[in-house]
């Protein structure tokens, strides 16, 4: 889940009630909202920050991943992980255009990444250390965002639906190629099966946060439901991740850090350890282990990029002006 | 001393340059300067590995050593690397890298087109595949140096400096040596020194049009495609590309 906590607003008092109640019929007959229909201030500003904050982790998200593009072992390893960054890449792209039909610009977004304003998700706060980390990322945030997303292809914002459409057929397969690391990694030396399982102590936790603290008696997050910005609640996703997740560790013959996991028979899935919220709320202030350094390399990308992206744009204005000259 | 068998010394000329000009242009990922040229390096980096798995993978083949294009890519030292000094170059600013690229894009292109009529059945195709890549990526780096170059007060500078800075480079793409020598009479690849006149056309074309100007000096550095001797920064790159591969002998990834 790409999206973590997103501050959202129900109906607000200038909101026409005769107009909020079609919205709502509208929603609750399962048609799309279209970025030109009417819709309340606060449906669009959650959806603006929900987006927004999930184009960033996106984007941000290529760093933990491109931190192994140069070490990556085989040529063929390489260019998947290449293709995999540039999906991301791609996925941030339509996300930025969904929120964009929202009346937010690109540019604002970035700006707001970069001075902490808008969020991205906390596990791209976290470090890769081995390439057993190109594995576990896969596997498991991309099996957790794949969590989160599927439910969201039915989202009533048509251009989110319509990204996420597009984003979960790319995710699915970004996962099975994580998992195929890991499986060559187990298959493989003591010290590679060794670098798997340090890699999944790492990352599991972290993983779990990715879900978000429990929301089942949150009012905002009911709000978001009813407007189906929202399809289910965080702990679902995260039982329903973890009941997915731990066959597949013990198929790879790895143990999952935690001394509590069991199977619950009368509830029909596992039980299982919260992740530290308190190290959960401490990344989200910015105090994760790469929080300093990924925006650091994001604003720098954006500075540097600054000549380039002014360049191109007094480059563009030559050419009209000369097109207009030559009629 | 023995001579190398030149079509491998070739095809591991080909493959070199387009390994560690992928390389390179990875190092971007997630810095770019604006997140549609993100999208497009990775993507140009990313046909690069896909080239360089081919011709590195007949190199091996017709090396007849059961080495394949890992073992090639990630076992050798920089002495028995044979790309040219101009892709090891760091990447520097997004304007040098541009520049790098372009000057790569013009003289890969002119290769690969003439390559596609090689009397090698299986160089031809690779050359058939690898210039649709190619003509994508020249069309882009041509155009993005053009526009920095006619952009504003700041890119120009920048572009004319990443030009006077790599244009001592370019020459080595059209140095001939015995390989060569065999290889164009046998069909197989044209003369380098064929592909310098509509190079220098070509490249005067998309100079003029991005208001960049040409040093004078033709001098040339060398020794990177025959591989006597490359520049400092190769062997950092090897150091990293293949750190897993050395650092784990034998193991499967």
């Amino acid at each position: 889940m790409y999206a973590q906590m997103v501050k959202s607003e129900g109906p607000k008092d200038q909101d026409d009630p005769t107009k909020l109640a079609e919205f709502q019929a509208r929603i609750d007959a399962g048609e799309k909202i279209e970025p030109k229909d009417w819709m309340p201030e606060g449906y669009r500003k959650t959806l603006i920050r929900q987006i927004g904050q999930h184009a960033h982790s996106e984007i941000v998200g290529q760093l933990p991943e491109g931190n192994w593009i140069t070490r990556a072992p085989t040529l063929e390893r390489k260019a998947i992980l290449l293709a995999k960054v540039q999906d991301e890449a791609g996925h941030g792209l339509y996300l930025y255009c969904a929120a964009e039909t929202l009346g937010v610009s690109r540019d604002e977004m970035t700006e707001m990444l970069l001075d902490g304003r808008m969020k991205y998700s906390s596990i791209f706060a976290y470090p890769t250390l081995t390439w057993a980390d190109m594995g576990a990322v896969g596997w498991l945030v991309d099996g957790a965002a794949i969590m989160n997303q599927v439910p969201l292809q039915r989202t009533s914002f048509g251009p989110y639906s319509r990204a996420m459409i597009r984003v979960c057929k790319e995710e699915s397969f970004h996962q099975r190629q994580g998992f195929d690391i890991m499986m060559k990694m187990c298959a493989g030396s003591p010290a590679q099966k060794q670098m798997a399982q340090d890699a999944l102590n790492r990352f599991w936790y972290p993983a779990l946060m990715m879900f978000g603290p429990s929301d089942k008696d949150s009012v905002h997050s009911s709000q978001s439901m009813a407007w189906k910005i929202k399809m289910n609640t965080n702990d679902e996703l995260r039982q329903k991740f973890v009941d997915q997740t731990v066959p597949q560790a013990e198929y790879l013959g790895l143990t999952v850090p935690d001394d509590t996991l069991a199977w619950n028979e009368e509830k029909g899935g596992y039980d299982f350890a919260e992740p530290d919220w308190d190290e959960f709320f401490e990344v989200l202030k910015g105090n994760g282990p790469c929080s300093v350094d990924r925006i650091a390399t994001r604003k720098k990308a954006w500075d540097d990029g600054a000549w380039v992206r002014d360049g191109l744009m007094a480059h563009a204005e030559k050419a009209r002006a000369a097109k207009v000259a030559a009629e | 001393m023995s001579q190398p068998d030149p079509l491998l010394e070739f095809l591991l000329r080909m493959g070199d340059n387009t390994l560690v000009l992928g390389h390179r242009v990875s190092e971007w990922c997630g810095k770019g300067p604006v997140l549609e040229e993100d999208i497009a390096l990775a993507n140009t980096a990313l046909d690069l590995i896909g080239q360089t798995q081919m011709w590195l993978g007949l190199a091996g083949d017709i090396e007849g050593k059961g080495r394949s294009a890992d073992d090639l890519a990630m076992l050798r030292d920089a002495w028995e690397f044979r790309c040219t000094l101009l892709v090891e170059q760091p990447n520097g600013d997004f304007g040098q890298t541009m520049m790098r690229q372009y000057l790569f894009d013009q003289w890969h292109l002119l290769q690969l087109r003439a390559l596609k009529d090689s009397s090698h059945d299986q160089i031809a195709a690779i050359a058939a595949k690898a210039e649709k890549e190619v003509t994508y990526h020249h069309e882009r780096s041509a155009d993005l140096v053009i526009r920095l170059g006619d952009g504003t007060e700041e890119s120009r500078p920048k572009m004319q400096a990443a030009l006077d800075l790599l244009y001592p480079y370019v020459g080595e793409f059209f140095e001939g040596d015995a390989t060569d020598k065999t290889l164009a009479e046998a069909g197989i690849a044209p003369d380098p020194a064929s592909l310098r006149g509509a190079f220098d056309a070509a490249l005067s074309t998309t100079m003029d049009e991005a208001t960049l100007t040409l040093p004078d000096s033709r001098f040339t550095h060398k020794g990177g495609k025959t591989g006597t001797r490359h520049s400092e920064h190769l062997g950092h790159l090897l150091t990293q590309m293949q750190w897993l591969q050395r650092a784990y002998p034998g193991a499967t990834w």
